[in-house]
Parts: structure tokens; sequence; C-alpha cells
């Protein structure tokens, strides 16, 4: 990975980070706030393909494990695999069709949550899947979707940009 | 990103592979031996710390400034009803001095003042909440730099807030009580019966209340709007802290326990500035001063089950 990319995903997975635990906590709606890093790691992820995805991911769910986890490792794992997973996608991605990230995003902010209930809640014997599934996990996939519509846009320009500038620079080499 | 596989480059499922083995083994490591993240903790904190405070003295700017021009109306007319009120308590207040003094006195003699000494504290900033919606664990703006650490207890005006979790250079990690995962022991003012308070995300989003179980008392002992404190016997929390009232109490199947919900002393909602008390309670702090290389393993256990107390 060149040096300015990885300084432009390090200024995207810190925004999303600091926004999502600062100003989108002040705009909850009923307690429930989107999940920013699942976009960016998700998005990456079909956009770059699977090694980047899974490293971002990795990344990212090791920011949440040290700032907000109860153990290390937790987050880190099930985001590496989300972004990985993602990366599967990379062929069937086209930048003007939007169908297949919003349902890959949902799909993997859903997963991530069903995780969180799997090996936090229910495994503490609390069994009420139906309640946890209609208070938390689907509004925030609602809301998650609602923020990735324009934080989608603001990725894929910022990689497209990238490319672009990685490819004139492979030119000048040959 | 190219991909261009040369020969020295591993192929992706490998080091899928290799980090899934990593996390585990340091999830394992990490919940057993009770460790948190050491040097990430400190280079996470100096990197992402100073940011969140930026933005959250930016977003409270705003706030205030818009507070400020709502309530300025308010204010005006107000001033003028506290005007009147405050000459009112200036006097109700020398008549309760003067019965204070006395008190003290009689407190001094009977050797009381030391049951609910006052605990050195420390004015800490909120400066980020936990990303996802299942958890309510927050950051604060003091760390192990101010003396912070880890089982402090937090209290915000009169009520219990949480304890420190996790400590970083300049920042720490704390579980509020209304965290899903969190369990305090407490006990009913009047009556001192001992019950556990425990968080819960379901109950919490639907009445803004926790839930309380295991209390053994006599007969409609305890009813709604009985304050609860924490208890005496818990290891990590001080005694006498106020939890919030009982809001509803019901007679467990077993008809010796009652269970109920507690309407939290603290609005969890908009919590900005917490205290951190500096004093930590006696138990652990004799036990590391007995350290010995004899009583290690059994310090170990003991720690592991302190443990499970705070985080179930």
């Amino acid at each position: 990975m060149k040096l300015r990319r990885k300084f432009a995903v390090f200024a995207i997975v810190t925004i999303c980070f600091l926004l999502q635990s600062t100003l989108f906590q002040a705009l909850s709606f009923a307690s429930i706030s989107p999940n920013l890093l699942i976009v960016a790691v998700s998005s990456f992820g079909f956009m770059r393909g699977r090694k980047e995805g899974m490293w971002i991911g990795f990344f990212c769910g090791l920011l949440l494990d040290i700032f907000y986890g109860s153990v290390i490792g937790f987050y880190a794992l099930i985001y590496s695999y989300i972004g990985y997973v993602n990366g599967f996608f990379r062929k069937m991605f086209f930048p003007d069709d939007i169908k297949l990230p919003l349902i890959l995003i949902a799909l993997s902010d859903f997963s991530c949550n069903f995780m969180v209930y799997v090996f936090l809640f229910f495994l503490r014997r609390k069994f009420r899947f139906n309640y946890y599934l209609l208070h938390i996990m689907l509004p925030e996939l609602v809301y998650t979707i609602l923020v990735t519509i324009i934080l989608y846009f603001i990725i894929l320009k910022i990689n497209q940009k990238l490319e672009a500038i990685e490819r004139r620079s492979a030119n000048k080499f040959v | 990103m190219k991909r261009k596989p040369t020969k020295h480059s591993i192929p992706t499922r490998y080091t899928l592979l290799i980090l899934t083995g990593l996390c585990i083994i340091v999830m394992f490591v990490s919940f057993t031996l009770n460790l948190s993240g050491g040097p990430l903790n400190t280079v996470a904190g100096y990197v992402f710390v100073p940011m969140q405070k930026g933005i959250n003295t930016i977003g409270t700017w705003f706030l205030s400034r818009a507070d400020d021009l709502k309530s300025l109306r308010d204010v005006m007319q107000e001033n003028r009803e506290l005007q009147a009120e405050v000459d009112k308590l200036t006097q109700e207040l020398s008549t309760i001095k003067l019965e204070q003094y006395e008190l003290d006195n009689l407190r001094e003699l009977m050797e009381l003042d030391q049951k609910y000494p006052s605990y050195e504290k420390v004015a800490a900033h909120v400066i980020g909440n936990d990303g996802g919606n299942w958890f309510s664990i927050f950051l604060i703006d003091k760390g192990e730099n101010d003396g912070i650490e880890k089982d402090m207890n937090v209290i915000a005006g009169s009520g219990l807030v949480g304890i420190v979790i996790d400590t970083g250079p300049n920042y720490a990690k704390v579980r509020s009580i209304i965290d899903d995962a969190s369990n305090v022991s407490g006990m009913s003012l009047s009556t001192a019966d001992r019950c556990i308070i425990s968080g819960n995300l379901a109950t919490m989003n639907e009445q803004q209340v926790i839930a309380f179980t295991d209390l053994k008392c006599d007969d409609n002992a305890v009813s709604t709007g009985e304050q609860m404190v924490t208890s005496h016997i818990s290891d990590k929390y001080l005694e006498g802290i106020l939890i919030g009232y009982v809001s509803s109490i019901e007679r467990d199947s077993n008809n010796l326990t009652y269970s109920g919900t507690i309407t939290p002393a603290v609005d969890f909602q908009h919590l900005r500035e917490v205290l951190v008390i500096l004093d930590k309670k006696n138990m652990g702090d004799q036990q590391e001063g007995q350290e010995t290389p004899k009583n290690t393993k059994q310090q170990k256990t003991k720690e592991k089950q302190k443990k499970q107390e705070g985080s179930q």
C-alpha cells in the first residue's frame, strides 16, 4: 500500500471513529446511533478487495477494543472478517450502482450486531432476541443506511481520486 | 493495490488465519490475566484523546451558545425570583449553621465522623461514548497522569455513575451502572437489606430504570421510593453512595426475596462532567501491601473473583 493511501485511510477511519463516539452520540435517535466504522470497513472491502478490507477491519476493530471493549481482540476479529468477506464482492462492484453497496453494508452491520448479541448477550443468558432485534439492531441498521448514502459517496470519491493518482504515477514508470 | 502475487507475499487467507489466531490468543490472555492494552493504550490515548477533546469542546461551545440565546429571557425573570429566595434562605442558613455546629460537636463526641469521610475527588469531562448501542461505556479526560487507577468509583452530583475499568495516560474508561454487564452490590438505606443491582439494556431503553434482584427483607419493609445505596460488603464500591430510588418491587416466586426496578439518581443521557473518587475501598490496598511471592497465587484467584463480580 502506498504511503498516500495509508494516510488517507487512516484519516477516514479516524474521522469516522471520532464522529461516531462524539457527534453521532449527541445526534442519536432514541439512544441509537449509527455505526460509521462498519461503513468504512465494508466499503473498503468491496472497493479494494479482501486483503485491504481485512487489514482496515482489523485496525478499526482494534481501535474500538482499546477504547470501548472489555477484551482486546473481540471487535478486531469480527471487523477483519467483515472486511475480508466484503472483499469477495469486488468483482461484482460497479461505482455507479448503489444497490450492492447498500445491501452489503446493511448485511455487514446486521451480522456485526448479531455477533455482538450472540457472544456478549446470549451467552450471558439474555434470551430476548426479538426485543434486541427490534430495538437495537434494526434501528441501528436503518440509521446506518441513512448515513451510508452520504458517507459512501465521500469514501468512493476519495478512493477514485487515489486510484487515479496511483495509475498516473504507475504510468510514469512505464 | 495490484493483485500481483510475488514470491514473498503470503496468500490473504493465511493472513486471515494468522490474524484470527492472534485475536483469539489476545482475547484469551486479556480475559484470563485481566490485562489491558498496555502500550497500545498509551499510543492510542495520545493520538485520539486530544482530537476527541477538541470535538467535544467545539460541540459544547455551540450547545452553550444556543442555550444562551434561548435562556436569556428566562434567566432574567428567574434572577428576580431567585434574589427573593436568596434573602429568605440566608436567614434560614444562619439558623441551620448554628444547628450544624451543634451536630458536629455531638458527632465528634460519638466519633461518628469517620463513618462518612469526605473523599478526595477529581473532576473530569466525558469526552466520548461507546460507539455502539449495546453497552454504556464512556471515556473521561483524566487518566493515570492525574492519579486515576482502575476500580475507582465515579459519581456525578450525589449519585453513583460507575467504575473505572481501564486507564491510559490521559484517559480512563468508565463502565456505568446502567451498562448491561455491570453488577453492584447495593442495600436499602433505611433497613440495610442487601441486593444485587444490575444494569439492563432492555429496561433502561423502555423505562429508564435498572433492575435489582435478591433483596432479602421483611414483609413490605422496602417500598417504592426507598433509597438504594452501595452496600458495605462490596469490595470495589465505597459504602453509602446513592444509586437510585426503587420504582417498583415484587416478591419473587420463592417467597423469600424481592426484585424490582430502580430509577438511577444520575441523568445518564446528559452526563458531561463526573467526579472520580481517588480513595479506593480498603480491602484492595491491604492486599497489595502484603504481596509476597508466597501468596501471589491466592491473590490472583481473589482478583479473578473480583473481576467476575465487576464485569459479569
